[in-house]
């Protein structure tokens, strides 16, 4: 059952058509890597999942919520489907610890001590027990993004999105940052990533979508997408990114 | 000067505490009035930032005394007439709190959109955004021009003298006119600003290097 459907999604910035009849559905459970060059409108059809960015037409809709009504609460929404930024976006007045906990705090009133062990638990898993009292500025990038996965799996969601996670960062750091992605692929998260990491695009996820001037041209497994690409603009664009 | 000071002491007393008093008033009011405005400015929805947008740059760009006379002159024609001394400190609230607006909006627009999109993406809405992470952060940024404003308020509050607010300007006023010792009069209402506003120059200067 798709969890998240796009049908004939439309979205302008003022007159640039940044987003042209998107069709594609992601199913539970599935590793969709968004690949692309830049400016081909891939963050932006990442944000509008989780109703950062509005559409404008077609219909979308998300965990059964229909992302075009003006009654849909966002608030809601957002609690099963996380975000992980370029920019990481933690809280800069809260330590590490506090960064994970707020949200299932004030959200979902998680009890103090659960919400703590859970905290805890997420930091053992990104490997970063140490920082627990850190605040996220004293900390590496590649270190304040797996803060951030950690702070996205403690609300538990269904979905995680992750907007070029790894761009951002120092090249020494990407493959740390990978890892605790394949953990999360691991556990059955749903996950929807737009990366220019060709090798976990491969190697992780289950299919691959290809963007270009804002509409999708390949939908296929890694394996067809990188070896046999349908679209010339597919064979370009590949050409470029794996010759280095 | 000293018997000057020494026989009209209560008047000056008088006069110092209706200054502090209102300052304080004002100062509690205009910071509230203030923020809540600046929040307005930065918010999603056009139609509040337009409305923040109208009062800020209304009590920001008329002479605080026209905003006071209008409180004490003008309204009283439909409510009824209020002291000098309320008339003063209602202007100097709105007058002031157009000015935290924009310091206040200033530090929210520094702490900057990321961390507001890392909240929602986390499941908070726009106000536990706001009071846990963004406002806290602004008003650290906010805190030495935020002084600035208060002891700018405490200045401007000699405006209660036109509207017979009983304030240190305005005893000092009566006290001139009444001894003709012009010079002392004004040389003592000036020193009482001063222990107003130095201590809290210093104490500010104090917090600034503190959180730079």
């Amino acid at each position: 059952m798709a969890i998240i459907d796009f049908k004939h999604v439309d979205k302008f910035y003022g007159g640039f058509h940044v987003l042209k009849d998107i069709n594609f559905r992601v199913n539970r459970g599935e590793v969709v890597v968004i690949v692309g060059p830049s400016g081909s409108g891939k963050s932006t059809l990442i944000r509008t999942i989780n109703g950062l960015e509005k559409i404008n037409d077609g219909s979308l809709i998300v965990d059964g919520k229909d992302m075009t009504d003006r009654s849909t609460n966002f608030n809601e929404l957002r609690r099963d489907v996380g975000m992980v930024f370029q920019h990481f976006n933690l809280y800069a007045n809260k330590t590490v610890l506090e960064n994970i906990m707020l949200a299932p705090r004030i959200v979902l009133h998680r009890p103090e001590e659960e919400n703590r062990k859970e905290a805890m638990r997420l930091l053992q898993e990104v490997n970063l027990v140490e920082k627990a009292n850190n605040y996220p500025r004293q900390l590496s990038g590649g270190q304040q993004q797996r803060i951030a996965i950690a702070r996205s799996l403690a609300m538990k969601p269904k979905v995680i999105l992750f907007d070029e996670p790894t761009s951002a960062l120092d090249p020494e750091m990407i493959q740390d940052v990978l890892d605790v992605m394949k953990l999360v692929a691991q556990e059955g998260i749903t996950m929807v990533v737009v990366t220019h990491e060709m090798g976990f695009a491969r190697e992780v996820g289950t299919r691959v979508v290809f963007l270009a001037d804002g509409e999708i041209l390949e939908d296929t497994d890694p394996n067809s997408f990188f070896d046999h690409p349908q679209t010339k603009r597919a064979r370009q664009f590949l050409s470029k990114v794996i010759s280095h | 000067m000293w018997q000057l000071f020494t026989q009209n002491w209560q008047a000056f007393l008088t006069g110092f505490w209706h200054t502090i008093l209102s300052s304080i008033i004002a100062l509690i009011f205009s910071f509230i009035l203030g923020s809540g405005f600046a929040i307005l400015e930065t918010n999603p929805n056009k139609f509040w930032r337009g409305v923040a947008k109208v009062y800020v740059e209304i009590f920001r760009n008329i002479p605080l005394l026209v905003v006071t006379m209008f409180f004490y002159l003008v309204l009283p024609k439909v409510l009824p007439a209020m002291s000098g001394f309320t008339a003063g400190t209602i202007g100097l609230t709105l007058y002031t709190s157009a000015f935290i607006a924009e310091t206040v909006r200033s530090g929210l627009q520094s702490v900057g959109t990321g961390q507001m999109e890392g909240c929602l993406a986390n499941g908070l809405s726009y106000w536990q955004a706001m009071k846990n992470v963004i406002l806290p952060q602004a008003l650290k940024i906010t805190i030495p021009p935020l002084g600035n404003q208060f002891v700018n308020l405490i200045k401007n509050s000699s405006v209660l003298a036109f509207v017979a607010g009983m304030d240190l300007m305005y005893q000092g006023d009566v006290i001139a006119s009444n001894t003709f010792q012009t010079i002392p009069t004004y040389i003592i209402v000036g020193i009482f600003y001063l222990i107003l506003t130095l201590p809290l120059s210093y104490y500010m200067q104090y917090l600034e290097k503190k959180l730079a």
